[in-house]
């Protein structure tokens, strides 16, 4: 059975698992209910300033028959007392020593920072977590995101609490930032312990066609919001990997965003975060998910055989480059499989209106597009629109011998500088003439 | 004209006995597991009488975790795969699932679950680990659903056990009776090998306890023992000309039908006899064989039947006409059936009455009686202490399954009076655990 506990810069847990700093750790009944279900962790719901929070609060995307691939808030912090959370916190903790719950914290000087920081370190908590990531309502205040945009301020706030903290300090980052490295090593200068993200992005959720109100509404006006869930995975990956690569970091990370199973979270652990938190799945599907996670980890790892979470942690990191070291030389295209394809033609339509023309109906009366070598790029769009698992695939023409990137044509002074470049792309690609749009 | 032909090769028989419950291509089972909603206190497990965690191994299916929604399944159901094809699922799961509400189909949970422990079976994959030896022996009488399961619990427990098997091929009514049309007898073979395998218990076949003396040594070797002896024969009807050639007991056809399809013999005018799932199955399976004419008669009104309507709606589908309220009082004929002579019915407040001067003759070649089994109390007899209910099922402990004599536990058809193959291994598993509980 592979070893699946965790440790986060100290911070020890059964599992890599960890409910983020949101509703469902509210309170007390909530993670004691997650940690009996399975939960690793839990980083409690913000502690801070007084807050009101409105009602109706949420907004959703659907796609087709999904509800809530994205997800979307104007919550503010906690609006229960500090009293009774840190009372919370400290039975817990005496429940479940083993599990990780950290204290998710929010407030303005100095002061109250030090003093915030050692109310729930009296409490038990194991770890703090700075919400410099709030995007909406505590910004306008100048706390959470307001804090994460300006890293010299961030950088500040995370001494004062490296002042006084005995637990480990984690620095929640707000992807609302043109480059996510800067407020991270901004983290790590000021000496944090580890770095979670992402925070959720700003977002405006649609408009109601019948009111015009965008949604959430709170009494016929609303405001930009949080958005989060499934859809926003890939931002967060690619922020995990940014900070997970950047020289001047260098500190754990705990990976957030769009995490509803084992998938999920493996693919932020390969792209370098230590352990996950998850915040919109719990919320759809309550607790139970975390079912579904366990034994899909383990499972991963057992046939992967690796024995324990640093066995696989940052893997896929080495195989992602900046685009000038990737290598030109490498040509794959289409392929489509007649046997497998049911002849939908969507990526006839996808290829000839959306990429290169590269597709043509077939004249025998049969449906099976054909692919066109020579006008194909390789750019996969068929391969993704066809609903066909493994109906179209990316086969490999070049001889695999060659690797020149935009960085090698740059050394060797061979980078293109005009359009009649025999190197140049696009060149000798052939296109039909406008008109013959028209000659259909 | 029949829609059927009397089969004469494999071909034909593999086309007569299509099977229902097809198992699903990997792009059917990604579809289909999309739709599931992860209820809480899903209605769909409530339903299933092995209670397996159905949202949990959808969700797995789903995540590419397709050992681990086996071993879900198997957690709950060591005759997953069988279920899975032969649970009456309109009636337990499927018939519960949330999607009804809606009127929209629900979840094809019955496929699912077969998709993902046809796969274990067929890739070997090793999921259990039995306990070491606990050095107690158990002899299990009878290798049907309730006998494998409860061996298969005890195993897992580290308990010797020996199945006592009458018959010379493992899995009673699964194999002996479940239409095949619902399930391929390699199947339902495989599944009980990877058990085996699994759990190494052993079963000894043609090796039926009939005797005092067999009962005696059985008790002086054995710490306890499991009674899964199932039904005994069709119970006669005691009309005249029940002993006529072609006038046969249903469960006894039955067992020709799926044991030598191609050598049994087929009526061009078949009569059965019988309003439940049985008789259901016996007219299909003889309209499948071929019989040009298939009539059903229930003693009763249609409304009346004990057979799940989709039973009857299956039977409908193969040509299978019903004739209601008629009871038969004679079967007629010279050596060989020629006809059958009813009488018609009222069912009054639940009691048949029979309309003075209604009598009808039907002529047939062929009679099938599916009016129930019997039960198998002249064996029980033999077993000191051990009492049975005024139907002949034994009384048994609800919690713990054991019986008035305390070294004999029991479950299946035998305690139910005759249920599904999921009952039959809900209790072998919840007697396993009965037979732990008192010798721990
Ligand atoms: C025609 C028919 C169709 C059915 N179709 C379905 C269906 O579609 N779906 C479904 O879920 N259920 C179906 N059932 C019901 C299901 O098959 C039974 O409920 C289930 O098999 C009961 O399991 P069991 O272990 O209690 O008994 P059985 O399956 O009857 O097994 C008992 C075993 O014990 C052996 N045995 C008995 N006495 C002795 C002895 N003295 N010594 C040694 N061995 C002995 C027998 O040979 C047999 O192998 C059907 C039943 C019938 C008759
Ligand atoms: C309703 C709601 C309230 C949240 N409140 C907080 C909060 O108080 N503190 C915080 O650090 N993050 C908060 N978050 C952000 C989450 O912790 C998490 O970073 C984000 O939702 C992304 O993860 P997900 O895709 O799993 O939801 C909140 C998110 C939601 C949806
Ligand atoms: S989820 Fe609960 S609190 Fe929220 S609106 Fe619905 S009933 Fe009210
Ligand atoms: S998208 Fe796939 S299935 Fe559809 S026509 Fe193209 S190859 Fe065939
Ligand atoms: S009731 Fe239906 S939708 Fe709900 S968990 Fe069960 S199968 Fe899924």
């Amino acid at each position: 059975m592979p070893n699946i506990s965790s440790n986060l810069a100290g911070i020890r847990s059964p599992n890599p698992f960890w409910l983020a700093s949101a509703p469902p750790t509210n309170s007390g009944y909530q993670v004691m209910k997650a940690f009996d279900a399975g939960w690793g962790g839990a980083v409690w719901k913000t502690l801070g300033v007084p807050i009101i929070n409105t009602s109706s609060r949420y907004g959703a995307i659907n796609y087709r028959s999904s509800r809530m691939v994205g997800f979307n808030n104007i919550e503010l912090i906690t609006d229960r007392t500090l009293a009774d959370n840190l009372r919370e916190i400290e039975e817990v903790k005496k429940y479940f020593p083993e599990h990780a719950v950290i204290a998710s914290l929010m407030v303005e000087s100095r002061a109250e920072w030090h003093q915030i920081v050692k109310d729930v370190e009296n409490a038990g908590a194991d770890g703090v977590e700075l919400n410099f990531g709030c995007p909406h309502g505590m910004c306008e205040r100048g706390m959470g995101s307001a804090v994460g945009q300006e890293p010299s301020v961030l950088e500040t706030i995370t001494r004062w609490v490296k002042e006084v903290a005995k637990v480990p300090v984690i620095v929640k980052l707000t992807p609302n930032i043109t480059d996510i490295t800067e407020p991270a090593a901004a983290a790590a200068r000021g000496g944090a312990d580890a770095i979670s993200l992402i925070n959720t992005i700003q977002s405006l959720m649609g408009v109601d066609l019948d009111t015009f109100v965008p949604t959430p509404m709170v009494d016929g006006k609303s405001t930009n919001g949080g958005y989060c869930g499934p859809a926003v995975k890939p931002i967060a990956l690619n922020m995990v990997k940014n900070c997970a690569q950047d020289p001047d970091v260098r500190i754990p990370i705990s990976g957030i965003g769009g995490i509803e199973n084992w998938r999920d979270a493996v693919e932020h652990m390969l792209l370098g975060a230590s352990n996950v938190q998850v915040c919109t799945a719990v919320m759809h599907y309550g607790f139970g998910i975390i079912r579904e996670m366990i034994p899909g980890l383990e499972n991963f790892m057992r046939e992967k055989g690796f024995e324990k979470l640093d066995d696989f942690i940052g893997k896929a990191l080495p195989n992602v480059k900046t685009w000038e070291n990737l290598n030109l030389k490498y040509k794959v295209i289409a392929d489509i499989s007649a046997e497998k394809c049911i002849g939908c033609q969507l990526c006839y339509t996808a290829c000839e209106d959306g990429a290169h023309q590269a597709i043509a109906l077939p004249k025998n009366g049969n449906r099976v597009p054909e692919i066109i070598e020579g006008n194909c790029v390789g750019c996969n769009l068929c391969s993704l629109v066809c609903p066909v698992e493994e109906c179209i695939t990316m086969v490999r023409k070049d001889d695999g011998k060659k690797h020149e990137s935009w960085k090698d044509y740059m050394a060797a002074d061979k980078a293109p500088t005009t359009f009649n470049d025999d190197r140049a792309g696009g060149k000798g690609h052939w296109v039909p003439e406008p008109a013959a749009a028209l000659k259909r | 004209m029949p829609e059927f032909k009397q089969p004469t090769t494999e071909q034909d028989l593999e086309l007569a006995f299509e099977q229902l419950k097809p198992y699903m291509n990997p792009t059917m089972a990604y579809y289909e597991s999309s739709r599931c909603l992860f209820c809480y206190d899903a209605p769909c497990v409530t339903a299933c009488p092995t209670g397996i965690d159905i949202p949990l191994f959808i969700r797995q299916i789903n995540t590419g975790n397709v050992d681990g929604a086996a071993k879900t399944i198997y957690d709950s159901n060591y005759f997953g795969n069988i279920c899975g094809k032969v649970c009456p699922t309109e009636v337990l799961c499927e018939g519960a699932c949330v999607y009804n509400h809606q009127d929209v189909k629900p979840i094809e949970i019955g496929r699912l679950q077969s998709y993902a422990t046809s796969q274990v079976i067929e890739k070997e994959k090793r999921l259990y680990h039995p306990a070491p030896p606990n050095g107690k022996k158990v002899a299990v009488i009878g290798a049907g659903p309730a006998g494998i399961s409860c061996a298969c619990e005890l195993r897992l427990m580290g308990y010797e056990v020996t199945i006592f098997e009458a018959k010379k091929h493992p899995s009673g009514l699964a194999i002996y009776g479940c239409a095949p049309y619902k399930v391929t007898n390699e199947d339902v073979l495989d599944e009980i090998v990877w058990l085996q395998e699994q759990f190494g218990f052993e079963i000894l076949y043609n090796h039926p306890i009939h005797s005092a003396e067999q009962i005696k040594s059985l008790e002086a070797y054995f710490d306890a023992i499991f009674l899964g002896i199932g039904l005994g024969a069709t119970r006669p009807m005691s009309i005249p000309g029940e002993n006529l050639e072609n006038c046969y007991g249903a469960t006894e056809y039955i067992e020709q039908v799926k044991i030598s399809p191609l050598k049994v013999r087929v009526g061009k005018k078949v009569v059965v006899i019988g309003g439940g799932n049985t008789a259901m199955d016996a007219a299909s399976e003889s309209a499948r064989l071929g019989a040009e004419e298939v009539t059903l008669a229930y003693r009763r009104s249609k409304e009346e039947m004990g057979a799940y309507e989709f039973e009857y709606e299956l039977a409908k589908g193969v040509g299978v006409k019903g004739i209601f309220n008629a009871v038969p009082t004679a079967i007629l004929g010279n050596g060989q059936v020629e006809g059958v002579r009813f009488i018609k019915t009222n069912s009054e407040n639940g009691r048949v009455i029979t309309v003075p001067g209604s009598e009808f003759e039907l002529p047939c070649d062929a009679v099938i009686l599916a009016t129930g089994q019997e039960k198998k109390t002249g064996f029980l007899s033999l077993i000191e202490g051990l009492e049975w209910n005024k139907d002949g099922s034994i009384k048994v402990n609800v919690e713990t399954f054991q019986t008035t004599n305390p070294k004999y536990f029991a479950g299946g058809d035998a305690v139910n009076g005759g249920a599904e193959v999921v009952n039959a291994a809900a209790e072998g598993k919840m007697a396993a655990r009965g037979i732990n509980s008192i010798m721990a």
